[in-house]
């Protein structure tokens, strides 16, 4: 019976996990060719030399790490006091501040979306709104900032919910201690509850900054043409050029990137216990 | 902290969260196809909404995709889960954690290329599967949500600790009467838990469903997308609407059952 | 008097460090077997793998004659009450009291009986439909020991079972324990850190040290005649002066304290020659008294305890701790005041270097 526990999702993981990885790999060394499928397993190099080479995606993953660097940055302002207040507030009331973060995430990001279309269109409620002021219509849609807005919306749980469980076990005799000692309220934050926080700030971080860097949706919705990031791209070459080989490349490339800041990440926690 | 201080700290982000939300509820009952004037309560497009066939029919097909792969989710996810909690150091346990996690850290669209081309493998090589729609996104699904239902019960289970099994087979129980007696009930709420997870990231999945669908299997967030790329209408509203109506109500019915069951647990003294 | 319990070399290593090194042990029928030890001492890793929730890397254990060594828990013959309780919270108290007659082969009604029966013997009768979460801290314990109870098991293993009790429910616990056990007659081993309590119940106490047994005696034994420092230490207050044996006579030795070189008469057995350490227990030194060894010193100063009175003296470089009965109107000596601290000979106990 034990055997079978193990059993069974091991071989799951190894046929829908670890074989497509290997597959991914083996296909960015492939060619693209107008087959079906389009590509012709072989030893090319190609696609890994126009990674490297070509600006357009040198900057697309210099790019890819602005975006999800400054949506980690955005849902941390936003999320840390939301995270904070919570475990300040009453008992009885914190399971109801939490369930109403997670609400949102219960109904669907796309449609969620598609109020903040309706928001920051040039006819949307915002501009509507500036209009009664007399203020021009002000272009939001198709703008970073509007998806810097969409990601953060869509995000803001992953940020809240780590953030929330490790300052909620933290030991509030350590602030108490530190204003006995006459440590003002801000001092109390940045000397005490801060840096005790980090590893839950670094936990949200994570989880915001590793999707956001491979999100498609947000920025092909409200981002313009400039927001092309590693999502789009491989999107892009997967489905407009018909390149799978590429897009495979650019997903070997992504994890490569990506595997390094979990992987110390992952390492460090396993040095802690 | 002081209430005032409290609700300054929370209500920029709560208005943050829900702002949008309210305001796509009370348009979805406008009478106008612009959203930004009000020209009377209608509820046209829900009529509408319902009499959208192709999208009623990808909310079909999402619905049934979701439930039987957050079905497969939460079997694979509780096996996963109790392997990594109870099994001990067996063979190969790092191994299983790290493969596990991948979809968790994983970008959606590397996820999604890494099924299809699965897929497209099998199809070449072994003939299966037959064709990419309903079954691939089922099964690319179920791997994606297993993992997030394997940390939920793997978190239970550790914070439930070993005693109360250790209690039971100290009562002469054999272990699958453990697993059955004690064990499972004990997990029920991470299950639940997991496997309404597992159903809504399936609900909500674009990307996944975009690489390993096909053509007849179209999902509701895909037309959705397709939708939402010419143009918002207040139909998106109306549906909205109706899915934060059905999962209030969901919660509402969760609330109550809680309070039905503390109540007759007090009234027995 | 047959045992029940004999453990032979028992080891149990984690990692590189052994928390059982080749222990063995004895444990009589129907008797109170007090494991005491400090944490790491290795006293739960004994209980658990009596109970079989870990297994030994050597070693042997038989129960009633029965190797039980490699026997998994729900085939041995042992039933443990965890310091948790590990009350089952989805079922009630008679479903959990009951729980473990399922699997005895002991039908319906019968189990019905029993579960009536052990209610009421643990004062819990009409307790059966509530849920543990409805219990007190008190009442869940009574519950875990009825449910280990249930199977009659030929063993029964207690960890910890009063520590997360207060102060005054702790020991009408302790009563309620061992009239019950005095009237089924079970062995009981039961694991504490608090000397006290294994003093109060213990028929027999075994002080652990470092995965193994320091000593396995009476707990007059264990008290009175410590076999090392540790024991002593362990087991109580005591005050410890270096000293070397002098002479042997018939049931009395005699030595001289490091410090002056006073004489002290002993009547434990002690190598000649030898370097000993010379414990006593405070409640044994008397200011004045009749006692045979006299020692002259100055008061240091006291602590009041109630009952008691801790007289600090001090002679040359050491310092005694003198327990002072108070409540008969003797005298209160005061700081700087001469006084002698006296002892009998068998106050003051040898114990090896």
């Amino acid at each position: 019976m034990r055997r079978l526990i193990v059993t069974l999702p091991t071989s799951w993981m190894a046929v829908f996990l670890v074989l497509p990885l290997a597959i991914v790999l083996a296909v960015a060394f492939a060619e693209a060719t107008a087959s079906v499928p389009p590509f012709a397993l072989g030893f090319n190099l190609g696609n890994f030399a126009t990674l490297v080479a070509d600006g357009f995606y040198l900057g697309t993953f210099a790019r890819s790490f602005v975006v999800a660097g400054v949506s980690s940055a955005l849902c941390l302002v936003i999320g840390y006091p939301m995270a904070l207040a919570i475990t300040r507030a009453p008992q009885a009331w914190r399971g109801a501040f939490l369930t109403l973060v997670i609400l949102p995430f219960w109904t669907g990001f796309l449609l969620r979306l598609t109020a903040w279309i309706g928001l920051l269109r040039e006819d949307g409620w915002i501009n509507t709104v500036l209009g009664l002021f007399g203020l021009g219509p002000a272009e939001m849609m198709y703008t970073q900032g509007a998806m810097y807005v969409g990601i953060a919306y869509c995000y803001l749980p992953f940020m809240i919910l780590p953030l929330y469980a490790r300052l909620s076990a933290r030991d509030v005799a350590l602030e108490e201690a530190a204003a006995d000692l006459g440590a003002g309220p801000w001092r109390v934050f940045w000397r005490i509850t801060w840096p005790l926080s980090l590893p839950g700030v670094v936990a949200g971080s994570l989880l915001v900054f590793v999707p956001a860097m491979g999100e498609f949706v947000i920025p092909e919705l409200l981002g313009g043409p400039a927001a092309e990031t590693l999502g789009r791209v491989l999107w892009g070459e997967f489905f407009a050029n018909r390149d799978w080989p590429m897009a495979s490349a650019l997903a070997v490339a992504m994890l490569l990137v990506l595997m390094l800041p979990v992987g110390i990440w992952q390492w460090k926690q396993g040095g802690e216990r | 902290m002081s209430r005032r201080a409290l609700l300054g700290l929370l209500l920029p982000g709560y208005a943050f969260l829900y702002l949008p939300i309210a305001l796509m509820v009370v348009f979805s009952f406008n009478d106008s196809k612009l959203v930004t004037a009000w020209s009377g309560f209608s509820v046209r497009w829900y009529i509408a909404l319902w009499n959208n066939g192709p999208l009623m029919e990808a909310t079909w097909l999402s619905l049934r995709i979701a439930a039987l792969s957050a079905t497969m989710a939460t079997v694979l996810g509780t096996a996963a889960g109790f392997a990594l909690a109870h099994g001990g150091p067996f063979r190969g346990r790092g191994a299983f954690a790290a493969v596990l996690s991948i979809p968790l850290v994983v970008p959606e669209v590397i996820f999604g290329l890494a099924l299809l081309l699965l897929f497209v493998a099998g199809q070449a090589l072994i003939g299966l599967p037959i064709e990419r729609g309903f079954t691939t996104i089922t099964l690319a699904h179920a791997t994606f949500a297993f993992a997030y239902v394997a940390v939920l019960v793997q978190a239970r289970l550790a914070d439930a600790g070993t005693d109360l099994e250790e209690a039971a087979a100290d009562l002469g129980a054999p272990p699958s009467v453990v697993f059955a007696r004690i064990t499972l009930p004990l997990m029920a709420p991470a299950l639940v838990s997991g496997w309404l997870l597992a159903f809504t990231l399936s609900l909500d999945d674009l990307v996944v469903a975009s690489f390993t669908g096909g053509p007849g299997a179209t999902t509701l967030p895909m037309r959705l997308f397709s939708a939402a790329r010419l143009g918002v209408t207040p139909e998106f509203y109306a549906l909205a609407t109706v899915v934060l109506a059905i999962v209030a109500l969901a919660l509402a019915g969760a609330w109550l059952a809680r309070r039905v069951a503390v109540a007759r647990e007090s009234a027995v003294e | 008097m047959t045992e029940t319990l004999l453990i032979e070399g028992l080891t149990r290593r984690f990692g590189g460090h052994a928390a059982l090194d080749g222990l063995d042990l004895r444990v009589d029928a129907g008797e109170v077997f007090v494991l005491l030890g400090g944490s790491g001492s290795g006293k739960t890793t004994l209980l658990r793998c009596i109970g079989g929730f870990e297994t030994p890397d050597a070693g042997r254990i038989a129960l009633e004659g029965v190797d039980i060594t490699a026997l998994p828990p729900h085939k041995r013959a042992v039933n443990t009450m965890f310091q948790s309780y590990a009350l089952f919270p989805h079922m009630s108290v008679a479903e959990n009291v009951g729980f473990g007659l399922r699997h005895a082969g002991v039908g319906k009604a019968e189990a019905a009986r029993r579960v009536a029966a052990l209610l009421k013997l643990v004062r819990l009768e009409e307790f059966g439909a509530r849920r543990p979460a409805q219990l007190s801290g008190g009442q869940k314990q009574r519950v875990a020991l009825a449910r280990a109870l249930a199977r009659r098991p030929s063993l029964l293993l207690l960890d910890e079972p009063f520590s997360a009790l207060d102060r005054n429910l702790r020991e009408d616990t302790r009563v309620e324990f061992l009239r019950i056990q005095r009237a089924l007659c079970i062995a009981s081993i039961l694991v504490t850190h608090d000397q006290e309590e294994a003093l109060a119940m213990a028929d027999r106490i075994g002080v652990m040290q470092a995965g193994q047994l320091a000593q396995v005696g009476t707990p007059e034994d264990v008290y009175e005649r410590p076999a090392s420092r540790f024991v002593a230490e362990f087991m109580g207050m005591a005050n410890f002066l270096p000293a070397v044996v002098r002479e042997r006579g018939r049931g009395t030795t005699l030595l001289r304290l490091a410090d002056g070189n006073l004489p002290v008469r002993s009547t434990c057995a002690a190598t000649l020659g030898s370097q000993v350490t010379l414990a006593l227990r405070p409640e044994r030194l008397a200011l004045g008294g009749a006692g045979e060894n006299r020692l002259e010193g100055i008061v240091d100063g006291v602590s009041y305890r109630g009952a008691t009175l801790d007289v600090f003296v001090r002679f040359g470089t050491t310092a005694l701790v003198v327990r002072h009965p108070l409540g008969n109107g003797a005298g209160v000596p005061g700081a700087g005041a001469a006084v002698t601290v006296s002892f009998a000979a068998d106050a003051a106990i040898v114990l090896p270097d």
